[in-house]
């Protein structure tokens, strides 16, 4: 595998924003003094009279944001994701989700996988937070080609869109010629019998090496890629639970809230279904490169096989 | 002011007083005394200042209003009730199940600009909408209403910040200062003071008037309109529950409506003005 291509998902988001300012000239972006980390200054640099610094100062630049929508802009206002979903919730909430105002947040340096900065940084509550808006698209993409789809998908949907992007350089598996975004879709790499394994985010390429695992071990699994949080694509969650009687959720997110949860909604109401949730389970996270961290927390390939194997034997 | 004119912006504002009483009594619930507070200025603004269009509230040249202190929707009600955005009968549903009048204002609501009721934040919606036409050489303006206990928000510092920094000269925030709060005075609870010299530090124009007095009100307008390059803040001195004798400067009628007996005098006191006025 020597010849992946790695891209974290900032950099997709900053050059999307660059690149579809030409073709959405009603397209304006907003920071708070991170444009170096979420890459938005791509797009600064390129279109400096549509980028508008609001200083270390979220809550009023996600109202900003709000204005701005209120008056025809499509503003995307970006930050590190714990102070999007987190300092900024109530803001977010009753400025933007209430009025259902055009707002797209891009949130970036999302989950564990920030590293070193620790826990004060590491957001793994803003799906289950974002959740809870009415009328909130929350998108989680996996790789450079999906989230530089994602972006412009927002653009396209009229109405408020959390996006959540990685600070870590991921595989790009996605391939660019053939792959096709749909807002609410999930789509499924992989069919088995055994186990489905819905994933999002980073955590969907270690699900496909999973799987690759698990099918020489004798264990036949589905992947998923859920992108779209919510609204979620039910009907796959439920046709792979109808499938394969066994799901397991994957995602660099707490356990509570997140995609186990909103998977385990659908499940409990529709076809009940042993679940099981791999995220980062109810602690904080603490400092250390990415990818060690993403180990310890048992975010990668390697705990997806032991995990299915383990739910499959106990079937 | 033209004499004229005055006298029927006070007319106005006598029958906006008489809404916010008839819509708080109807709800049984809602804040009389910061409505009564803003309503000469909330006349002035929709009577006076603002280009509105009651048969196209969505008019994209309009002016713009947010009501930051959002508690005090009934006073905007009343005052596009009075314009026409919707009739006046919807005031007694205020706060009702099923009705177009929410306890905060509502963007749904015909002539109401943006949600807001959560402290501090509309002032942030208002810079993005001065922003906004700034950006695409519009000329609207945009106006805001304050409380000064709302002032005790962090957000709305950043706002301030924010307005100066993009020198945000078609924003005029008023700053409604009754000098109570729910929990008291404010100088009490958590001191705003000195209001005019904050918003100066933050590189506003300010300008204090006398909240009641429409001849200020219009000379403090006149005034921000020749201010260039910075945004305007102005500070006006109310009488919490001004126009209703018995809640005048009373912390009690921040957030307590009037009980059928308390509601009969109100609107008797204030149809006696009114019918002082129209003489």
């Amino acid at each position: 595998m020597a010849d992946v291509i790695k891209k974290a998902t900032r950099e997709s988001y900053g050059e999307a924003l660059a690149a579809l300012g030409d073709k959405y000239d009603n397209l304006y972006v907003l920071d708070a003094d991170l444009a170096a980390a979420t890459k938005t200054g791509i797009f600064k640099k390129k279109f400096p009279d549509r980028f508008f610094d609001c200083g270390i100062a979220e809550a009023n630049m996600m109202g900003v944001a709000a204005g701005l929508a209120a008056t025809g802009k499509i503003p995307f206002a970006s930050t590190f994701a714990m102070f999007a979903a987190g300092r900024a919730f109530e803001i977010v909430r009753n400025s933007i989700g209430y009025p259902h105002l055009n707002v797209k947040i891009g949130a970036t340096h999302a989950g564990i996988s920030v590293g070193e900065d620790g826990a004060t940084h590491q957001c793994n509550e803003d799906i289950a937070l974002m959740r809870t808006i009415p009328g909130m698209t929350i998108i989680n993409p996996a790789d450079d080609v999906e989230a530089k789809a994602a972006v412009e998908a927002a653009i396209q949907h009229n109405g408020p869109v959390y996006m959540r992007f990685g600070r870590l350089a991921v595989p790009v598996f996605n391939d660019p010629a053939t792959y096709k975004f749909e807002l609410g879709k999930g789509i499924k790499l992989r069919d088995g019998k055994d186990i489905a394994i819905i994933a999002t985010g980073l955590m969907v390429n270690e699900a496909i090496e999973a799987a690759k695992v698990l099918e020489a071990e004798g264990v036949s699994a589905t992947v998923i890629n859920i992108h779209t949080i919510k609204p979620i694509d039910e009907d796959i969650i439920v046709e792979a639970a109808k499938t394969t009687g066994l799901v397991l959720t994957v995602e660099e997110h707490s356990i509570i809230g997140g995609l186990g949860s909103a998977v385990s909604d659908v499940l409990s109401a529709k076809q009940p279904t042993k679940l099981v949730k791999i995220g980062v389970n109810d602690e904080f996270g603490h400092s250390g490169p990415a990818v060690e961290l993403l180990k310890q927390y048992g975010l990668c390939a390697d705990n997806i096989v032991k995990t299915a194997k383990a739910a499959v034997a106990a079937k | 002011m033209d004499a004229t004119i005055k006298k029927q912006l006070e007319i106005t504002a006598c029958k906006v007083r008489l809404g916010i009483i008839e819509g708080v009594f109807n709800a049984k619930s809602g804040h009389p005394g910061g409505s009564l507070s803003i309503a000469d200025m909330l006349t002035y603004l929709y009577f006076a200042k603002m280009n509105v269009y009651p048969d196209k509230p969505d008019e994209p040249s309009r002016d713009r209003f947010v009501l930051s202190k959002g508690h005090t929707a009934p006073a905007l009600y009343s005052t596009l009730a009075e314009k026409g955005f919707f009739p006046k009968e919807e005031l007694k549903s205020l706060r009702h199940v099923g009705a177009l009048l929410q306890g905060h204002p509502c963007i749904t609501i015909p002539g109401v600009d943006m949600s807001s009721g959560s402290l501090g934040q509309g002032i942030s919606a208002a810079c993005g909408m001065a922003l906004s036409g700034k950006i695409s050489g519009d000329t609207y303006k945009v106006y805001t209403v304050l409380g000064d206990g709302e002032i005790e928000e962090g957000q709305v510092w950043e706002a301030a910040m924010f307005a100066a920094h993009y020198k945000l000269d078609n924003l005029v925030a008023v700053v409604d200062n009754n000098g109570l709060q729910i929990d008291g005075k404010i100088s009490d609870v958590m001191s705003p003071y000195p209001i005019k010299e904050k918003f100066e530090a933050f590189g506003w124009h300010a300008i204090e008037i006398n909240a009641h007095d429409f001849d200020e009100i219009d000379k403090a307008f006149n005034e921000a309109e020749t201010v260039s390059g910075q945004p305007v803040v102005i500070i006006q001195k109310s009488t919490k529950g001004k126009g209703v004798s018995f809640m005048e400067d009373q912390v009690g009628w921040h957030g307590t409506a009037p009980n059928k007996e308390q509601y009969d005098q109100a609107v008797a006191e204030l149809s006696a003005k009114l019918k002082e006025l129209e003489g």
